[in-house]
């Protein structure tokens, strides 16, 4: 069924930052979202998760609209924003156990060992590098099973054996019909991305009435 | 383990961790109490007459001490919004949450209270209805300051203002709890007082999950 955006339009701090987003990702496909700093990447994954509201069009996942099941909608997907949700005191293992557990508990030595985490797994988080703390946010990914991704960055501060990684588990989760939309500025040669362009709202008002004056935009 | 459990585990495992928290609401207790005889002078009647009022007072200044973190801490580091996207339902959360903070910060002061009370000269037949005063009391100020703690965590140096926000709310409380402990101490019958207590809290913790679940949604926009 996949993952069906139309007409969506989000407003933050009164100010209009995405506007008639329409997109479509099919079981197994993946949505690559590009854009300049500023336009609107995050927000519209935050959208697509739930986490903002939309100030108008629909958004159905599995034919599930957010607007009128919620929980149901919210239970198919999973998140990994800029933020990796890590509590420093916690050890790697702990960190994750505690997602596995709290989604009902998934194979953790499954999500250690696609991340190669295993092995730091008592390891305070608070002496994690940025990389590692990385990678400990993306295996929540694993711990229980979502039809949906919504990544953020997801290869900021991961060196090349960990980008390939995440590579290796995306595909995975692809073929096995699951859907991805990424936020990204890195090209990740992932197979036939979709790919939609993101244009800072202001810019293409800027673009669209070349004279402000006659084109009613001076009030 | 449950999605619950595993919440609750969790932050009893991060208070009792270093940076947690949870010895520094006893501390501040302790300290607090032991500073008051400073100020009052040692005659053991004038202690024994602020005995009570001064315990109460303590305990709830200590119970706001490590509130501003409750969910403060999640939104810093994203944890909050894995929380709200998760199958546990936010109002499950801040009960968990509200419980977690009893337990490392209210149930401490309540073990202390008697050994406290010696040191004010506390009469004799109130010791029991002052430790039952504070276990029935307390809970509601956990609940009470989970409201207060979602209201204002967007908010750098947010504890100030949930200071303003919480104390007012925790004054019908420190009447009852206070009056049934000086009741028992002047002789008179403590029961009402604890009883009016005992629902005043019943009835914040059945609510305060709702109205901080509402205050984290509005602030997750």
């Amino acid at each position: 069924m996949g993952l069906l955006v139309e007409g969506l339009s989000c407003n933050r701090a009164g100010r209009p930052v995405l506007e008639g987003i329409a997109l479509e990702v099919p079981d197994g496909g993946c949505l690559a979202l590009r854009g300049p700093n500023g336009a609107g990447k995050s927000t519209l994954l935050r959208v697509l998760a739930g986490l903002l509201p939309a100030a108008s069009g629909t958004i159905a996942l599995d034919g599930i609209r957010l607007d009128r099941d919620r929980d149901g909608y919210g239970e198919r997907l999973a998140y990994a924003g800029h933020l990796d949700a890590i509590k420093p005191q916690l050890a790697v293992g702990e960190n994750l156990a505690f997602w596995a557990a709290l989604h009902g508990g998934g194979d953790i030595a499954a999500a250690l060992e696609a991340f190669d985490l295993a092995a730091i797994a008592e390891r305070p988080a608070h002496v994690c590098s940025a990389g590692q703390k990385r990678r400990l946010g993306l295996a929540r990914l694993l711990v229980a099973p979502r039809r949906l991704w919504l990544l953020d960055e997801p290869t900021v501060s991961l060196d090349a054996d960990a980008v390939a990684r995440l590579l290796a588990v995306l595909r995975e989760h692809l073929a096995g019909g699951g859907m991805a939309v990424i936020a990204t500025h890195a090209d990740l040669g992932l197979p036939e991305p979709r790919v939609l362009r993101l244009a800072p709202l202001a810019a293409r008002a800027a673009a669209r009435h070349t004279e402000p004056f006659l084109a009613g935009d001076w009030a | 383990m449950s999605a619950g459990a595993a919440v609750l585990a969790r932050e009893l495992r991060l208070a009792l961790r270093s940076g947690g928290g949870a010895g520094l609401g006893l501390a501040f207790f302790l300290i607090t109490v032991l500073l008051v005889p400073f100020g009052v002078g040692p005659e053991p009647e004038k202690l024994a007459t602020v005995a009570v009022g001064t315990l109460w007072i303590a305990a709830l200044l200590a119970c706001l001490l490590s509130l501003d973190r409750l969910f403060q801490a999640d939104q810093e580091d994203g944890t909050l919004d894995i929380l709200a996207l998760s199958p546990l339902p936010l109002e499950t959360l801040v009960a968990l949450k509200a419980a977690a903070h009893w337990l490392t910060t209210g149930l401490p002061l309540v073990a202390a209270a008697p050994l406290l009370g010696i040191t004010l000269n506390l009469p004799a037949p109130a010791f029991p209805w002052l430790v039952a005063s504070l276990a029935v009391g307390t809970p509601g100020l956990s609940f009470l300051g989970a409201i207060g703690a979602a209201l204002t965590i967007g908010i750098r140096r947010g504890g100030l203002l949930l200071s303003l926000l919480v104390l007012p709310l925790y004054i019908p409380s420190l009447i009852f709890g206070a009056s049934a402990a000086t009741a028992a101490a002047e002789g008179r019958d403590p029961g009402p007082a604890i009883l009016l207590l005992a629902g005043l809290t019943l009835g914040i913790v059945a609510l305060a999950p709702f109205v901080g679940a509402a205050a984290i949604r509005l602030n997750l926009r």
